[in-house]
């Protein structure tokens, strides 16, 4: 029971992982680059939920959706200014643009909020589940994080396959050039990938926050690199993957630390990635790529 | 004369780089005896040595090797604490020349069996993928090194993952590293004539190991794997052999940096420290080992300079850090800078300076 109990909590914890992980790994397919600034727009979606809710006293649910708007505003303006101009250039000055605009969305927030950790209040009002006489709790926060997660996984796949604009996106992940041909409008495409993932990231950062209720500016760093980690884990660039590396990550993390060490979860997290691409060097849902002469 | 006209390119390149750290250290020499820097800006003088020597190191790996790394403040972190621990035990016994000199060996030596160590997954991946099991390891050192006890007695070392009763000392011993709050109660060993002798000898290896047979043998598997491959370069030997390097001077760095504190922590060595460093090579010029010596100068005083705009001054940084790369890298700003300047060339002064610059290297 309580083997079955760590195993909601990390299902819960990777679904968190899984949002994140999809908007770095949509971004990666498209744009061909790792946005180490996804990871600062969860802590500040966070941050609106929080002033909305605490100091506006709007209700949650409007509080959250003012937050996705902002957020996904936030990620049009970043890559419209601070990723376009290098679209072309090396990836690796690309990632140094994308470390300096984390800084920038770090300091502002420093600025703005300043940097004592405020304690974020739960959105969520459901009462906890008690299942098998008491044994087994599963709180509030957890139910809707997995039905919020499973939700949006299976709304995106549905987006990314069904629909024109979904199609648009897989075929500018493909080959930029022939998308361009085919009259998809890529910077429009490339656009609206950064949109769709900020949105998420909003949606990421409440659901964290509400199950670690602790808000400061660099709060959105280490769930950003665990995410990261997490859609290299399933194959970057992949959808499904990203899902699966999100998921298996937050099991791994919370049962490491239930039964082996609380300090040492993080790297048993770490040293199970580097396996897995020992063994599979392209994730677990990765494609292989073979070099052409 | 004659002997100087003689000289390669290169090592006339390379005893440029020399002369520029040895007239710094002068300067610096000149002005500390003279009461013009501060206590505060004398402190900066050595973790200056120690992020040159990190930037020219990780130079090596993500510039002249081509592989980005995320995880060069792990090798600092395992080169500070053996270099640290081994100073505690026995090096402050020593003569401090003889101790130190040690210290910093043994933290480059760890370091370095920690860089083959991660070298052996490098062999298999490539890119973003590379990218991120450096981060990884960078972490999982981090993670370690905040849960290990070390105690030392007269029977020797002591390890444990618990707690410092866990490690069942005699009552010789003493507890070294106390997991989370690490090392205390350290003397001070670090200088600045210290650091700028590590200085130059990072920039003596590197700089040789560049223009040597294996330096274009890393290169050519940088702009060319394949074809290197096929030209019967040993990619796993000479891939390996960066790593090394990079790693092993990495953690000198460390162990330079740790005894410049009575203090030490893993939490010092995280995730962001890796991405200064990189930022200090990226905005030096990749490849180019002069460019990082000034980058990691000017970088690391600029936000102490900085100091009286306070909050500000990371968001000064952070500006800064974007507005240069989109300077120097987009294509639409580098097409419209070689637009600009080939107009000014074309009018007025400049070409007529063009003009007498031909004529005289006619004659």
């Amino acid at each position: 029971m309580e083997f079955l109990s760590y195993l909601i909590n990390g299902i819960s914890l990777g679904s968190v992982y899984a949002i994140i992980a999809l908007g770095y790994t949509m971004v990666y397919g498209i744009a061909k680059m790792l946005n180490f600034a996804h990871g600062d727009v969860i802590m500040v979606g966070s941050y609106l939920v929080f002033i909305g809710i605490n100091q506006m006293g709007i209700p949650p649910l409007v509080a959250i959706i003012i937050s996705m708007v902002a957020c996904t505003l936030l990620g049009i303006i970043i890559e419209r200014f601070a990723y376009k101009p290098l679209r072309g250039a090396s990836s690796l000055a690309v990632l140094i643009t994308a470390i300096g605009v984390s800084y920038l969305l770090q300091n502002l927030a420093l600025l703005f909020w300043g940097s004592d950790p405020k304690s974020f209040t739960s959105v969520v009002t459901i009462p906890p589940l008690k299942l098998a006489n008491g044994q087994l709790v599963i709180s509030g926060e957890t139910i809707v994080t997995i039905v919020t997660s499973t939700v949006i996984m299976i709304g995106l796949m549905l987006f990314v396959n069904r629909t024109k604009v979904g199609n648009a996106m897989l075929a500018v992940s493909e080959d930029k050039g022939a998308a361009q041909l085919m009259g998809i409008n890529v910077n429009y495409t490339i656009a609206l990938t950064f949109a769709i993932g900020s949105a998420l990231a909003a949606v990421a950062g409440v659901l964290l926050c509400s199950a670690y209720p602790t808000l400061q500016p660099t709060t959105g760093a280490m769930p950003g690199i665990k995410a990261f980690t997490a859609a290299v884990f399933g194959g970057i660039g992949s959808i499904p993957g990203a899902m699966l590396g999100g998921v298996l990550l937050g099991i791994i993390e919370i049962l490491s630390k239930a039964y082996i060490s609380t300090q040492l979860a993080d790297a048993i997290v770490f040293a199970v990635l580097i396996v897995v691409l020992l063994v599979r060097p392209t994730g677990l849902l990765g494609k292989k790529i073979n070099e052409k002469v | 004369m004659n002997a100087i006209k003689n000289l390669k390119p290169s090592t006339c390149n390379n005893l440029i780089n020399y002369g520029m750290v040895l007239v710094f250290y002068i300067v610096v020499q000149i002005l500390v005896n003279a009461g013009v820097l501060n206590n505060s800006m004398q402190g900066m003088l050595v973790p200056i040595c120690t992020y040159v020597v990190l930037a020219v190191s990780l130079n090596l790996t993500v510039g002249i090797l081509g592989e980005l790394s995320l995880g060069h403040a792990g090798f600092m972190s395992v080169g500070a604490f053996s270099g640290a621990i081994f100073w505690m035990i026995s090096g402050s016994q020593m003569s401090p020349v003889v101790g130190f000199t040690l210290a910093i060996m043994i933290g480059g030596i760890f370091a370095g069996i920690f860089g083959a160590l991660i070298g052996i997954p490098v062999l298999r991946l490539r890119g973003d993928y590379l990218a991120i099991v450096t981060l990884a390891f960078g972490e999982i050192i981090k993670n370690l090194l905040n849960a290990i006890y070390v105690g030392w007695d007269s029977n020797g070392f002591h390890f444990s993952m618990k707690d410092v009763s866990a490690l069942g000392l005699d009552e010789s011993g003493e507890v070294i590293v106390n997991g989370a709050i690490g090392i205390t109660g350290m003397p001070k060993a670090s200088t600045f004539t210290a650091g700028t002798i590590l200085v130059i000898i990072t920039l003596f290896v590197i700089l040789n190991l560049i223009t040597s047979r294996a330096g274009r043998a890393i290169m050519s598997i940088r702009d060319n794997r394949i074809a290197a491959e096929a030209t019967g370069i040993n990619i796993t030997k000479y891939k390996l052999m960066a790593f090394i390097i990079s790693a092993s001077f990495a953690g000198m760095a460390g162990v330079l940096y740790a005894l410049n504190f009575s203090t030490l922590a893993a939490k010092k060595f995280d995730y962001n420290t890796s991405i200064l460093v990189l930022v200090f090579v990226v905005l030096g010029g990749i490849g180019n080992i002069r460019g990082s010596i000034i980058a990691a100068t000017v970088l690391y005083v600029l936000p102490e300079l900085l100091r009286e705009l306070q909050d500000y001054r990371m968001l000064i940084y952070a500006v800064v850090l974007i507005a240069m790369m989109i300077f120097n890298q987009s294509p639409q700003v580098l097409a419209w800078r070689s637009n600009f300047v080939s107009k000014i060339s074309r009018s007025g002064i400049a070409a007529r300076f063009i003009k007498q610059k031909r004529q005289s290297e006619e004659v």
